[in-house]
């Protein structure tokens, strides 16, 4: 056995190994064969549309709901054996906030501190360490049910982080926020990741996996579809495209004339070029007008989004926009 | 993993959690006192004037009632605590920070405990208010130290049983509503024992049921105690019961919290 070993590299153990996962809900399939593996220390996101089963993986791994079936690891303790094992070394922030609301900022803070059986003085440090860190020290001794949404996730995600987990579960942790309480929230996971923290993000929005994660999977209807880095996913998806404007029907008309078979709008003047955005593609597709002399009345480009990876993964779009 | 030390040690954080919710938001707590003291005033002084002679004869009236009602008064404060625990417990467990504890590694049990100990002292808080107003108006029982003691530890272990009863009545409740109603039944039982009546006054078939119950041994050992009546067998059944309902319910309880809190 030793033999067989020795030829593999030393590689990290995963901080996650998932096979066969699956969950249902009465007779509600939830959940329908999983299989995940995220390498320690790294961010991985699980993205997917509302109701894709993101938020149940979470509660699963998390040891809050039990799985109908699957080998599961989690931080290197079999989740259905030792559950404290793995809950000694995780953190979990949820989709809707776990503070005490009739505590303040600081009392949830040190209750978390007690639970993780921290001594005195190491209760109180930890506790104005983090108040500080997420920018809640003015605030610490009023009741949470006063704080904002942005402050209350902070709080949420400080508490989180009171016991030093190296595993750490975020369920959509910026739905909700407005522009700088994400942006907060992503600088905070950044540098947890920079500190070695293994991070399992769950979200619906392509930007922020693209922002955050090392490798995504894609969760639809209880199935992993795609996996792999933002780039690959990206590569897969030929919802990116540049739309091209025009001053009126002739011009559109030699354009389509030009660039041949290309999605045509008679009624807002515009064609619409399959491309993935790069520059030598641009500058072709700009000479091919200039020569035969249309005028371009406006361009733009549009990459990829959520609606595109859903269409192209799946064959289901999640909006109706998107139907051919 | 221990598991001991730290059931105890994660049961003292999460009664500090309890005991700080009643801080923050005691109408709840002023609710477990005040009620019972209007019923006392209630029975003392509407009812009491006839119910007293009717009960003592000629020589009873309102003074006789004041003593012969207050250990059903404190009884009834217990039970109206209790409900009120249903309704925190089925409160507290819509709240995210549950599903926070779930995922950590702490005695899970402590959730409950912390609810019941912290339950325990506002029961205790209510029953120093009714015994301090019923004093005003006239209680005077005979009972030495000794027996204020055992007064003391019979409501305490009675209080122990009905609070985990309700633990599990609140975990059981699919909402906050039925959570408030089904422990109303505690509410009525004891004007269905000898709290408020001798039995022997009810017809035979609701007699039979008031000598049968809980409430009415207990009350008889509390009679017992502060006046020195006969206790006779109502102190081992009391304390059966007290034993009976706490392990039952504490089995439950346990075995409600362990479900999947999403299903």
């Amino acid at each position: 056995m030793k033999g067989a070993t020795v030829t593999t590299t030393i590689t990290t153990r995963p901080a996650i190994s998932v096979t066969g996962l699956r969950k249902s809900f009465g007779d509600k399939v939830v959940l329908d064969g999983i299989d995940l593996t995220v390498t320690e220390g790294s961010i991985f996101s699980l993205l997917g549309p509302n109701g894709a089963g993101k938020t149940t993986v979470v509660h699963i791994l998390s040891t809050l709901i039990t799985a109908d079936a699957g080998e599961i690891q989690v931080a290197g303790h079999d989740l259905a054996g030792d559950p404290d094992g793995v809950r000694a070394a995780i953190g979990v922030t949820g989709q809707f906030s776990a503070v005490d609301n009739l505590l303040t900022g600081e009392e949830n803070l040190l209750l978390m501190a007690d639970l993780h059986h921290l001594g005195r003085a190491e209760r109180r440090r930890r506790t104005a360490v983090l108040l500080e860190r997420f920018d809640l020290a003015e605030v610490a001794r009023k009741p949470a049910s006063t704080y904002s949404g942005g402050m209350r996730r902070r709080l949420d995600l400080a508490m989180t982080l009171v016991g030093d987990p190296r595993l750490i579960f975020l369920d959509e942790p910026t739905t909700g926020l407005d522009p700088r309480g994400r942006r907060t929230v992503w600088e905070i996971i950044r540098g947890l990741a920079a500190d070695g923290v293994t991070i399992f993000l769950t979200t619906q929005y392509l930007d922020e996996a693209d922002q955050l994660a090392d490798r995504i999977a894609v969760l639809d209807h209880g199935r992993i579809v795609a996996e792999g880095t933002a780039a690959e996913l990206k590569r897969r998806i030929p919802g990116g495209h540049i739309r091209l404007q025009f001053a009126g029907p002739d011009e559109l008309e030699s354009a389509a004339h030009v660039l041949g078979a290309v999605a045509r709008d008679d009624e807002a003047l515009a064609l619409q070029v399959p491309s993935d955005g790069n520059i030598a593609s641009l500058r072709t597709l700009l000479d091919r007008l200039d020569g035969a002399q249309v005028e371009v009345g406006g361009l733009s480009i549009h990459t990829p989004d959520l609606d595109d990876v859903f269409f192209s993964l799946t064959g289901s779009p999640t909006t109706k926009e998107n139907q051919p | 993993m221990s598991t001991v030390p730290y059931a105890i040690t994660d049961s003292a954080t999460m009664l500090r959690r309890s005991l700080r919710h009643m801080q923050r938001y005691p109408s709840l707590t002023i609710l477990v006192a005040g009620m019972p003291v209007v019923f006392m005033l209630l029975f003392v002084y509407v009812f009491g004037g006839t119910l007293g002679t009717g009960i003592g004869g000629a020589a009873g009236g309102r003074t006789f009632y004041v003593n012969y009602v207050v250990p059903g008064i404190l009884l009834v404060a217990v039970a109206a605590a209790a409900q009120g625990t249903a309704v925190s417990v089925a409160m507290d467990m819509t709240e995210g920070i549950i599903a926070r504890f779930r995922t950590m590694a702490i005695a899970r049990v402590s959730v409950l405990t912390g609810h019941v100990l912290g339950s325990m002292v506002k029961t205790a808080f209510g029953l120093v208010v009714v015994t301090g107003v019923a004093l005003l108006i006239g209680f005077r029982p005979t009972a030495g130290p000794l027996e204020w003691l055992a007064v003391i530890g019979l409501l305490a272990a009675f209080t122990f049983a009905l609070t985990w009863l309700t633990v599990a009545l609140g975990l059981a409740a699919k909402t906050v509503e039925s959570a408030s109603n089904t422990p109303m039944f505690l509410m009525l039982l004891p004007f269905l024992s000898s709290a408020f009546v001798p039995t022997e006054s009810m017809p035979p078939g609701l007699r039979a049921f008031a000598e049968y119950q809980p409430f009415t041994p207990i009350t008889e050992t509390l009679r017992g105690l502060f006046f020195g009546t006969p206790i006779g067998s109502d102190g081992i059944v009391s304390l059966a019961w007290c034993a009976g309902i706490a392990l039952v319910s504490f089995l439950w309880a346990r075995k409600l919290f362990s479900r999947d809190p999403i299903r």
